[in-house]
């Protein structure tokens, strides 16, 4: 689907009363883009592109700026996301711990590339560029949930009983 | 008889389990009849030893760690809840080597209190600086801070009370305080420790800020990826309120100062000033030239503080012991302590807050024991993915602002990745380069560009291709970066690519295989 099609796509009653929601928590506050933007992504997983021309139109903003923004920042997802989200921390602090090695394992187990998620939708696999916790690297985030000192095999145990 | 038992809601902590450790003895403690209240406390950033469970004793908090859930039962049996032996029996948590070594102003709560309760966090001493602020005018609030030395922990370093004159001296209008949370640095965590450790110390150290310039709304800019300081703070501000240490009349002073946290969105240039400022609008998080200083146009167009974390949270002490006693920590230009961190390839990685000066030498082996790996350790990243490769005849260089810049590094936000001798320093660079081109906000086109033709270069350097050209082109193009961008990104990327080059020449020069 184009990008153009989608914009044009009529969001079903339930995705918009999300939206509708997600403005209204915002409503009378400065600037409020970025937080509307988090809770529709809370609320759906992911910010629908027919969902711009909506909350621009509310904000008084142009669907540029809505779209400019979202896609500046690597946290909103533009597609439906898996029913798992893992995020593999590739910074300094986990590299010194060879992160890339646990990144190559994660990808072979699943299937799927960063930024993919698996066929069967139940995986998405995302970088990220650092999770704070540099001391017990390398450091994964599974649905919000910090793990330190992950190994090829602890990630296995982790994701277990997700399958 | 309630005996306290603390285990850390700290992430890191329960990254490595402390959520099941605490449910776990809660379990057993109901099975076995006994009364436990369970505190879930910060950390106190001894991560070797996490998940640590403290004891509350009639001689002081005794130290198990690090426990996991198959512990509890054997700990029970030995009668952890009197500070019994056990074979993970610590001791007394303050004679713990490594944690009494240090001086700890700004983590002095962190890890004893409940973070989000205020009448504890006033039993220890908090909310003393707000007090003795609320009886000061605004002019000598700022002076105190001035007079203190205290300079940005956020990497830049320039002095705070000199950001917070220049906004009292704007004329009254609504002025903003804005907390940069956006920690986005590889092996910092500092921020997110205090966030989840004592958070109603930011939470003051804003409050003094905003009574200092007359500024009634505050902003804490706090990055995604951390939701368990995002519940913290959410928390502790609630509570604050509810105490009427935020609200329309701090303290019955008649005073207003409101307070909210805000997040980011996962872009590491948020965590430069005026790009944090876009993005707490609500806007892309491009960079703005300077001047105007945020101090005079900042939020909105409005006049703005903008502080790091451990700069607002260093203020409370300030205000309550006196800018002299905050001074007499330190060395030269560099006034207080600072709280490092030590992360990567490290045996005992955590936080180490000690004056300036200590070496880099004595954090690594001395706090650090050594890398985790147990290989030799050969080069460490001080101040994040834009600081310098520091090489390990230099280790016994100093921790403060000067002498790390005296060598062509810098201090940055304190932290310190840690890398033994399988470490590939030319896939150091180029990766330096990659980061660079996935953060750059676009607006420079040394930065935006250039990063991308960086990371083709060290393809090619990699692949031994026309290699010596290509690293004089590495050269020039970090020449053209550092002159050409606004901000720290763009133009601070060539410090760990040069200094990789600098020092470790030979892996740049690998026969490809």
């Amino acid at each position: 689907m184009s990008a153009d099609r989608a914009l044009r796509d009529p969001l079903d009653d339930l995705t918009r009363e999300q939206i509708e929601a997600a403005l209204a928590a915002q409503q009378g506050r400065p600037g409020p883009l970025l937080q509307v933007l988090h809770d529709v992504q809370n609320r759906l997983g992911y910010v629908p592109p027919a969902a711009i021309p909506l909350i621009a139109e509310v904000l008084n903003l142009s669907r540029a700026d809505v779209h400019g923004v979202v896609t500046f920042y690597h946290h909103f997802r533009q597609a439906p996301v898996g029913r798992h989200v893992i995020q593999l921390c590739q910074a300094e602090a986990c590299r010194s711990m060879h992160c890339e090695k646990l990144t190559e394992h994660v990808q072979r187990k699943l299937g799927v590339e960063l930024h993919g998620t698996t066929a069967d939708g139940r995986y998405t696999l995302e970088p990220v560029y650092c999770l704070g916790n540099c001391a017990c690297s390398p450091a994964v985030m599974i649905d919000g949930e910090l793990h330190g000192r992950v190994t090829p095999d602890a990630f296995d145990a982790l994701i277990a009983p997700l399958s | 008889m309630n005996i306290k038992v603390y285990v850390p809601r700290d992430a890191t902590a329960l990254s490595l389990g402390a959520g099941r450790v605490a449910a776990a003895i809660e379990r057993e403690a109901q099975r076995r009849g006994l009364r436990a209240q369970l505190v879930r406390n910060g950390s106190r950033g001894l991560f070797w030893l996490e998940p640590l469970v403290e004891v509350a004793t009639a001689e002081g908090r005794h130290a198990y760690g690090p426990v996991t859930v198959q512990d509890v039962p054997s700990l029970f049996d030995a009668g952890f809840l009197e500070g019994k032996a056990h074979p993970l029996h610590l001791g007394p948590t303050e004679e713990i080597k490594e944690l009494k070594s240090q001086q700890r102003l700004t983590f002095a709560r962190v890890g004893i209190i409940d973070p989000v309760s205020v009448d504890d966090y006033v039993a220890h001493g908090g909310y003393a600086g707000l007090k003795r602020a609320l009886a000061m005018s605004p002019g000598e609030i700022v002076d105190a801070v001035t007079q203190s030395g205290l300079r940005g922990r956020g990497g830049a370093a320039f002095p705070t009370g000199i950001k917070w004159k220049t906004v009292l001296d704007q004329p009254p209008q609504q002025k903003y305080v804005t907390c940069n949370a956006d920690e986005g640095d590889s092996g910092t965590f500092a921020d997110r420790m205090l966030m989840e450790g004592d958070p109603l110390m930011l939470i003051e150290g804003m409050t003094i800020a905003g009574i200092a310039v007359g500024a009634t709304q505050g902003y804490i800019y706090l990055r995604a990826e951390y939701p368990h300081a995002h519940r913290a703070l959410n928390e502790a501000i609630a509570a604050a309120r509810a105490s009427g240490y935020l609200g329309s009349n701090v303290l019955g002073s008649g005073k207003q100062f409101e307070l909210e946290v805000r997040l980011g969105a996962g872009a590491y240039i948020c965590g430069e000033e005026t790009s944090m400022l876009e993005s707490l609008e609500g806007k892309r998080g491009e960079v703005r030239v300077r001047p105007p200083l945020p101090a005079i146009k900042g939020l909105f167009g409005r006049p703005t503080i903008v502080n790091n974390v451990i700069s607002l949270a260093s203020v409370p002490v300030i205000l309550a012991k006196g800018a002299d006693f905050y001074k007499d920590f330190g060395t030269g230009k560099s006034r207080g302590t600072i709280p490092l961190q030590l992360a990567g390839n490290i045996k005992h990685g955590g936080l180490i807050e000690r004056a300036f000066g200590l070496t880099l030498r004595e954090l690594i082996y001395d706090y650090g024991v050594g890398s985790a790996s147990g290989r030799e350790i050969r080069a460490v990243q001080v101040g994040g993915p834009l600081g310098a490769y520091i090489p390990a005849s230099q280790f016994d260089t100093a921790i403060d602002y000067e002498a790390l810049s005296a060598i062509g590094a810098l201090l940055g936000h304190g932290g310190v990745v840690v890398f033994d001798d399988t470490v590939d320093m030319a896939g150091m660079a180029r990766y330096a380069m990659e980061f660079c081109a996935k953060e750059s906000c676009g607006k420079c086109t040394p930065c935006r560009i250039g990063s991308t033709r960086g990371v083709e270069l060290m393809d090619r350097v990699l692949a031994n291709v026309d290699r010596e050209r290509n690293l004089q082109l590495v050269e020039e193009l970090c020449d053209t970066m550092l002159h050409g961008s606004l901000c720290g990104l763009g133009g601070m990327t060539p410090f760990p690519v040069q200094s990789a080059l600098k020092y470790f020449p030979e892996d740049f020069r690998k026969t490809v295989q």
